[in-house]
């Protein structure tokens, strides 16, 4: 009779509410369809969706950042789009520094630039980050109030910074020749650089979710986030742990800001700024501090954007500020809110 | 009687009854002490903005709330005012009606952006405001057969309160008797009423029940405040004061565009200046006005000569050059942060 082993009754909760649970992943596709029904033409749904994704995917590197930063440390950065600015600022230097490679139709060399640019943007930010971590948001800890007014401040010094180094005026850089034009399917026009776009910002997420479910660090990361002070008793330095996720946060905002750059051909000190509307917005759609939220979040945005932009273009931004007052009817916390347990 | 119109609400310090005393009646007498109209129109903005900022404090310095969108209420009001002059013609029922109407809007508005996010963290308010006001910014600016868009809306005001008319012949004291200063009377004495009407609101029972939430929400919400509703009211309360400060100033200009009225430059303005004025209390944000449209002017001078005598070293003569004084007061203003955190009037105080 020893087969009859005593198993562990797992209670596996109903269809119903597993599916309740998973929602929110079927808003993106929701929303698809209700842009197709919208715009009616399939070939210009395509060229929109394509284009909402991309800004999508880049708002997400943007905002996932920020996101991780505050479920972590409880820590809001307003100065964060002064880091999408300076990384676009690092990267289009090393991109007027390559014009050759840039402009030769090799789309090896192309690529090799925007690598370079990237890297160096990232290093740029990751230190500015590492500063003001140590001078700007440290002293406050713990104080919302003055970390909202302290990193606002930041932001205006850092704008100003901007503008001592690279000068007052707004850069134009053509993007590299490979990456214009546009892909052709199904008679939809898909521009290169969205590819490219998508292309990066799944890669990212998938990373972060590999880095976060399957490294120590991730570990570390996603139990500081349910319990700080726990993380702290057992024995693990959680102010060193932040700083490495803040610098990792502004790095990603720099990339974010490069690749935002050469999307629209244009960057100004004051980009970074304008940014983060729909950052905020994505962040507070997906619950602050979830990454998983900031990701489904970016890609309505980005979306509902590209759709309302064809469909009435004056209520563009409009439509996501209504997007995240209907999200937070229905749940007042985000998406995804982040369970903490203290 | 001074007592009872400042609400018991003493300055607390020699020195700073004398400096208030002092920009009282400096802007009293503005238009006599300082003839020309440039430094009547800085005199016009220096009261209007003392209400603007007031306002903030309320929900700032005795709340504990953070905003940033104040420059969207003040904007209302603007608009509300400039719409009903456009569109009714220059009459003073144009004036009254987009005056209560802005109010109104604003009102509503900021109880309905309370109500959404006042329930969940003192984060998410800011971030909300931001998101809310950027977006208003925006559709502003893009709705251009009603609100003038980029180039706002330029409208004429009732001729009893221009240049053109005149109450005397004479000149009185070598000054003018015209409309214009007729509205500057207007101006100072509205800003002055409001300024008092704040003062009243925070040193009511009200008042103590939102500085004991900034103090300790927790605790205030057991001993039996509502936290929700007191941060409510404080938030409607201050949109429609800054609401009404909005009309003053589409008042004065006789221009309302989003440039003047909307833009996040003015809201960081009003920052800077609550912060280094001294948050907390009312008198903070008059030094705070004072003090930064001063050294907004000066400063550049300073930095200017600054630069000429450095000269060559290519950085630093970037750092210290005029255009760059918002770096100075960014920089200001995180020190103050962290070693004055009452400010110029904490500081006056303490002696």
């Amino acid at each position: 009779m020893s087969n009859s082993l005593i198993k562990p009754r797992i209670e596996r909760p109903p269809l119903s509410q597993i599916l309740i649970g998973k929602t929110p992943l079927f808003l993106v596709p929701l929303l698809m369809l209700i842009g197709l029904l919208a715009i009616g033409s399939g070939s210009t749904w395509l060229t929109l969706t394509a284009a909402g994704l991309a800004m999508g995917m880049m708002i997400f590197i943007m905002a996932s950042g920020l996101t991780v930063i505050f479920g972590l440390m409880d820590v809001i950065n307003f100065g964060h789009g002064a880091f999408i600015s300076l990384g676009a600022f690092a990267g289009f230097t090393i991109l007027g520094l390559l014009g050759g490679w840039i402009e030769s139709p090799s789309i090896a060399l192309n690529l090799g630039a925007i690598l370079l640019a990237v890297a160096f943007a990232m290093l740029v930010t990751g230190l500015a980050g590492y500063g003001f971590e140590r001078l700007i948001v440290k002293p406050v800890y713990g104080e919302h109030l003055k970390q909202i007014l302290v990193t606002m401040g930041g932001l205006v010094v850092t704008q100003q910074l901007i503008y001592v180094i690279w000068g007052p005026d707004e850069i134009v850089l053509a993007r590299p020749t490979a990456l214009q034009g546009s892909f052709v399917i199904f008679e939809a026009a898909i521009e290169k650089y969205r590819v490219l776009a998508i292309a990066i910002g799944l890669a990212l997420f998938a990373a972060m979710r590999l880095v976060l479910s399957k490294t120590r660090i991730g570990l570390l990361v996603r139990a500081g986030v349910q319990n700080g002070e726990m993380v702290e008793a057992l024995g693990y330095p959680i102010q060193k742990l932040f700083l490495v996720v803040f610098m990792a946060g502004c790095a990603l905002a720099g990339l974010g800001g490069v690749m935002w750059g050469i999307y629209q051909e244009t960057i100004t000190a004051h980009m970074g700024a304008e940014v983060m509307i729909s950052v905020f917005i994505v962040v507070i759609i997906g619950g602050l501090g979830s990454i998983e939220g900031c990701f489904i979040g970016a890609m309505l945005v980005g979306l509902l954007t590209n759709y309302t932009g064809f469909l009435v273009p004056k209520l563009s931004l409009i439509s996501t500020i209504l997007l995240m007052g209907i999200v937070l009817m229905w749940r007042p916390q985000g998406l995804y809110p982040v369970v903490k347990t203290h | 009687m001074i007592m009872k119109l400042l609400s018991g609400d003493h300055p607390r310090s020699k020195t700073l009854s004398i400096v208030l005393l002092l920009i009282v009646f400096g802007l009293l007498f503005a238009p006599f002490l300082f003839p020309g109209t440039r430094s009547l129109d800085t005199a016009a903005r220096i009261c209007i903005f003392i209400v603007l900022v007031a306002s903030y404090d309320l929900l700032l310095g005795y709340t504990g709330v953070v905003s940033f969108a104040h420059t969207m209420f003040f904007g209302i009001g603007a608009y509300g005012t400039a719409l009903a002059l456009t569109n009714m013609g220059a009459s003073y029922a144009a004036i009254a009606l987009g005056t209560v109407c802005g109010a109104l809007a604003a009102g509503l508005f900021a109880f309905m952006i309370a109500l959404f996010s006042l329930r969940v963290k003192a984060i998410f308010f800011a971030m909300m405001t931001l998101a809310v006001a950027s977006a208003f910014l925006v559709l502003v600016s893009q709705l251009s057969w009603i609100t003038g868009g980029e180039d706002g809306l330029s409208y004429r005001i009732p001729r009893e309160m221009t240049t053109a008319y005149k109450l005397v012949q004479d000149k009185f004291l070598n000054v003018r008797i015209n409309g214009k200063l007729i509205t500057y009377y207007v101006i100072f004495f509205s800003s002055l009423s409001l300024f008092l009407i704040l003062l009243r609101i925070v040193n009511s029972p009200f008042g103590r029940v939102l500085q004991a939430i900034r103090e300790n929400a927790f605790r205030a919400e057991a001993i039996g405040y509502k936290v929700v509703h007191y941060s409510s009211v404080a938030t409607v309360l201050s949109a429609v004061i800054a609401a009404l400060s909005g009309s003053l100033i589409a008042i004065w200009l006789r221009y309302t565009g989003p440039a003047t009225t909307l833009s996040m430059d003015i809201m960081v303005d009003i920052l800077l200046m609550i912060v280094i004025g001294g948050m907390g209390s009312m008198y903070g944000a008059v030094i705070g006005v004072v003090l930064f449209l001063i050294t907004q002017s000066y400063l550049q001078n300073l930095l200017g000569i600054l630069q000429e005598s450095l000269g060559s070293l290519p950085i630093v003569s970037e750092v210290v050059s005029p255009e760059r004084w918002l770096l100075w007061l960014g920089i200001l203003f995180i020190c103050s942060i962290y070693w004055f955190p009452k400010g110029v009037v904490g500081r006056i105080r303490g002696g």
